[in-house]
């Protein structure tokens, strides 16, 4: 199959590092200006991941993680999850709302708050892609869901389903004080979306 | 010794002799689970989509799909000595995990569930218990020793069908 040969390609999986790198290079921006403390991240990886192993990035399929998911919409579709661990959320949350967090309990107003910090990541994660390529891609409102990986992030895989057994993943870690992971993006774009990715950014042969 | 045996995403998998049959994490996918009492096999099927007409591989994996996993299941049980007369269904899963209107991927759970129905109905295989739909993750096992399947969520702790 074409598709899959096209990401054994060196010079096309470093694109798709690149568009990584500029949307969450924005959205850190985001989140370091909401926290008002620096927010590091990871170089990019973009890989091909086998359906069974992608909860293994974030710890298990019965790992219990905070996500914010959301359809890209517009030229080049896709799925987009920002992930965060539980502790990491609680710390999100006592930063930027200065309240007394509960574990293991979500009032209505951290469930908010979270959802729109995802919101607001997501969002400067594709219009800083959007304007890289000149592509419309506009995010859904975004679904908030606490629950365990393997069943959040299956969702994100239905499109590639019906082409093989794994997906392409653009994934990047935000860190805090350079090793504690305080999130996750991954970028799982609609198998069709990546000729148009290609040759948005001038890709030779596509 | 009783050995626990993984399914996989898009996988199934049958146990004998006291073996215990896990998946973990089904959201929108379903966990299909076939059982003959008397015999003690137990057959356990991790299904992501509901038909294999909509594959666009042209070597698909059969066990992704209710369609075609279903059957494959079954006669792999048949030739391990069930009785397809004695077999009896559960099914746990097809969550629908976030809500979008209007987006049909995204009802793909509840798809899942209906299409197992309908082939298990057609197969004249009873279901005779199930724990589906709703917002929420699942992981079961089934006990090939007992034909009992316990479903595990984050919200509302184990239960046993």
């Amino acid at each position: 199959m074409s598709l899959w040969n096209e990401f054994k390609d060196e010079f096309k999986l470093d694109v798709l590092k690149e568009v990584g790198n500029i949307g969450a290079g924005h959205a850190a921006t985001a989140l370091s200006r909401i926290l008002n403390h620096p927010v590091d991240m990871s170089v990019p990886t973009v890989s091909l991941v086998p359906f069974e192993e992608i909860a293994d990035r974030v710890g298990g399929a019965e790992q219990v993680v905070i996500a914010v998911f959301l359809r890209v919409e517009g030229d080049a579709p896709g799925n987009m999850f920002f992930i965060i661990r539980e502790d990491s959320a609680k710390r999100l949350l006592r930063n930027l709302l200065s309240i007394d967090t509960e574990e293991g309990a979500y009032s209505d107003m951290e469930l908010s708050a979270l959802n729109e910090i995802g919101n607001i990541l997501a969002g400067s994660y594709l219009s800083s892609l959007a304007d890289f390529t000149k592509l419309a891609m506009t995010p859904t409102v975004p679904s908030l869901a606490i629950d365990m990986a393997g069943a959040i992030l299956s969702y994100g895989l239905l499109q590639f389903g019906q082409m093989g057994d794994a997906a392409l993943l653009i994934e990047t870690k935000f860190l805090e004080d350079r090793d504690t992971v305080e999130g996750q993006f991954f970028l799982i774009p609609d198998p069709e979306s990546f000729e148009k990715i290609f040759r948005a950014l001038g890709v030779p042969g596509s | 010794m009783t050995e626990l045996i993984k399914v996989g995403m898009a996988d199934w998998k049958i146990a004998s002799s006291g073996d215990v049959l896990k998946t973990t994490g089904l959201g929108s996918c379903v966990g299909l689970t076939l059982y003959d009492g008397a015999a003690k096999i137990a057959g356990m099927a991790h299904i992501m989509l509901p038909s294999s007409e909509i594959a666009r591989e042209e070597q698909f994996n059969r066990a992704k799909y209710a369609d075609t996993a279903l059957p494959d299941m079954l006669q792999a049980m048949i030739a391990a000595g069930a009785s397809r007369r004695r077999l009896v269904a559960k099914l746990a899963g097809g969550a629908q995990m976030f809500a979008f209107a209007g987006q049909d991927t995204m009802r793909i759970g509840p798809r899942n569930v209906e299409t197992c129905k309908m082939m298990l109905a057609s197969l004249d295989i009873p279901l005779i218990a199930e724990d589906t739909g709703a917002n929420y993750g699942r992981t079961i096992e089934l006990d090939s020793t007992t034909g009992v399947l316990t479903i595990r969520s984050i919200q509302y702790g184990t239960k046993e069908l």
